[in-house]
């Protein structure tokens, strides 16, 4: 099973002090996050897709390419890639280009994005957020599929003999994930192609979850990909440790209260109760994740939030340490036990890869002028 | 929120759930929602239905109903609620009248009702107030917000003032009102099929093959 953080890269004021990071700090501070999480033994590092602030990461493949140069395992993902606002023919050779850089460590997590006047800014409408996914992501399939495409749909202008460069590596796609809170839809896309299925499971009671992942890999094997439980599952989860568990909560609490999204709601004693955020020592943490097989099965990645809200670096970097140390080791070994043998891991490049009876070169080389070939003839 | 039965002997069983955004205790806006539930649910038992009257108190619900809107989900209390009102045959929803509208208590939970989730329902509305001169709230205020939710609304909305409780004259023009609504929201509820109960958020409504064909949900 992959652990990892994920970030929002929201730049938020410390409501202990009153102090705001600069955009530069906050940049600095999400790429120091991503090599932590490699030195202290993590999995996954994924970063958000913004494009207003108080957010800084609109570019996310500049800097999961950054953090690829200065990483050997770390596997690079996004939370979400917004498939919606994204030209997919841009998404195509934008990823392509990171993975060949990253050596295959990269996989994708697709979302429709939910700040409404966005959609406008990229010349789209939130109304047709469903359609947008649909159609965006069948072409991305395509483009990293088929050498030489000629589409047409309802949301971008057509294409004849596009070839999207540079061909994936080793002529085998990215992995991708699909995530979606509260969208039936999105989860039967997942289930269609056999992709995987991100549940937030950040903001939302635990039986939204259960239901969402429930449905994914139902339709999962429906559409014959395997049994529901050999379904592809990820996993969002919020944590602040402390040793001692009343420190923790009495430090977390400032934070939670004046958070975005959910500040000045509920307690954070209900907030715990009714969704899987969990303030406390990191054998609670281990207790509480542990506790989610119990509602989604099996699954394949658990990704955690420990950089929001205003918290300082400093204390990102002792949570990653927690996790490092004590918590994932733990989860690590206690999952592995369970996780019965016909259950698959999550898909990385290599098992791809082997899947696919090996890798070869997709380089699509440019139309011979003398012999007039057309690239797909060329190969 | 309480629950009591009523009637016997009818074949169908019907749910009411009534809403009330009284705010003290004891309310005359829980006491008007009251006299309307007893006008219809006597109305179906003459009928012979059988009658779940769903009684909700918005004041018990005031912080989950702020936080649902802040957080975007209901804790699990609410989302009993919401079930309750979404699932019911007919839904008596009354306010007390602030500054010309419904209280904003009443229009915070209703905000909460998914903009389908009572399409066809049949539903008396009624408010209190300080005055008579509040009564059209009910007619621009309450009637609008059902009728945008695509609800059948009672063509009689009651207003009750505090004229209207004094010196027994809930015996006289208000009583006449609230049977007269009674009877309204009872034939809305016999005329249409018993309700399937509230929907469920994550039906596949769509199968892929529409969607990627480009057809809407």
């Amino acid at each position: 099973m992959q652990f990892g953080v994920f970030t929002v890269g929201d730049v938020t004021v410390d409501p202990t002090n009153g102090r705001e990071p600069t955009e530069r700090e906050r940049i600095k501070a999400m790429v120091t996050i991503a090599l932590k999480a490699e030195e202290v033994g993590l999995d996954v590092f994924a970063t958000g897709e913004h494009h207003n602030p108080p957010f800084v990461p609109s570019s996310p493949t500049t800097m999961l390419g950054w953090i690829a140069a200065r990483t050997e395992r770390l596997q690079l993902s996004t939370a979400t890639t917004l498939i919606t606002t994204n030209d997919p023919v841009k998404i195509a050779e934008d990823y392509a280009m990171l993975q060949h850089l990253a050596d295959g460590r990269v996989d994708l997590m697709m979302g429709r994005g939910n700040t409404g006047p966005v959609y406008p800014w990229f010349g789209q409408d939130i109304r047709n957020g469903i359609p947008l996914a649909i159609e965006n992501y069948d072409l991305l399939r395509r483009l990293w599929r088929e050498d030489v495409v000629d589409w047409k749909g309802k949301f971008r202008t057509p294409l004849q003999s596009f070839t999207s460069t540079p061909r994936p590596l080793d002529g085998v796609p990215p992995f991708v994930w699909h995530g979606s809170i509260r969208s039936p839809e999105i989860a039967e896309q997942a289930a269609y192609y056999g992709d995987g299925f991100f549940a937030n499971h950040i903001f939302w009671p635990a039986e939204h979850t259960q239901r969402m992942v429930g449905l994914y890999r139902q339709r999962f094997e429906h559409y014959g990909h395997g049994s529901a439980d050999q379904a592809i599952v990820g996993l969002g989860g919020q944590v602040f440790m402390r040793r001692n568990s009343q420190d923790a909560v009495r430090e977390f609490r400032p934070y939670f209260d004046n958070a975005p999204v959910y500040g000045h709601g509920p307690s954070l004693e209900e907030f715990t109760a009714q969704t899987p955020l969990t303030v406390g020592s990191p054998q609670q943490v281990i207790d509480r994740t542990l506790s989610f097989r119990d509602y989604v099965g099996d699954y394949q990645r658990q990704l955690f939030l420990i950089d929001h809200a205003g918290l300082p670096l400093k204390t990102v970097l002792e949570q990653l340490d927690l996790l490092g140390e004590e918590v994932v080791p733990v989860l690590r070994k206690e999952f592995e036990s369970l996780r019965p043998a016909h259950v698959p891991l999550a898909p990385t490049h290599a098992s791809l890869l082997a899947a696919a009876g090996g890798g070869s070169d997709s380089t699509v080389h440019a139309v011979d002028d003398v012999t007039g070939r057309a690239p797909e003839q060329t190969r | 929120m309480t629950r009591s039965d009523a009637g016997g002997g009818g074949t169908t069983r019907r749910t009411l759930a009534v809403v009330s955004a009284g705010l003290s205790q004891p309310s005359s806006t829980r006491l008007l929602a009251d006299q309307l539930a007893a006008a219809t649910r006597d109305e179906l038992v003459r009928h012979g239905e059988q009658v779940d009257l769903r009684l909700i108190e918005l004041r018990e619900h005031a912080h989950d109903i702020v936080n649902h809107v802040l957080t975007g989900f209901p804790s699990e209390s609410l989302r009993q609620v919401l079930d309750d009102v979404t699932g019911a045959d007919g839904l008596i929803a009354v306010s007390p009248i602030f500054n010309a509208s419904y209280s904003g208590l009443f229009k915070s939970f209703f905000d909460l009702v998914d903009a389908d989730a009572l399409g066809g329902r049949a539903v008396l509305i009624g408010a209190t107030g300080g005055t008579a001169r509040h009564s059209l709230a009910l007619e621009h205020a309450l009637r609008p917000m059902f009728t945008y939710l695509r609800a059948v609304v009672a063509p009689t909305a009651v207003f009750a003032a505090p004229e209207d409780w004094a010196g027994g004259a809930v015996d006289g023009a208000l009583r006449a009102r609230i049977d007269r609504a009674g009877r309204e929201l009872a034939e809305l509820v016999r005329r249409s099929a018993p309700s399937s109960g509230p929907a469920d958020p994550f039906a596949l409504t769509t199968s892929f093959d529409q969607l990627l064909g480009g057809q809407d949900t």
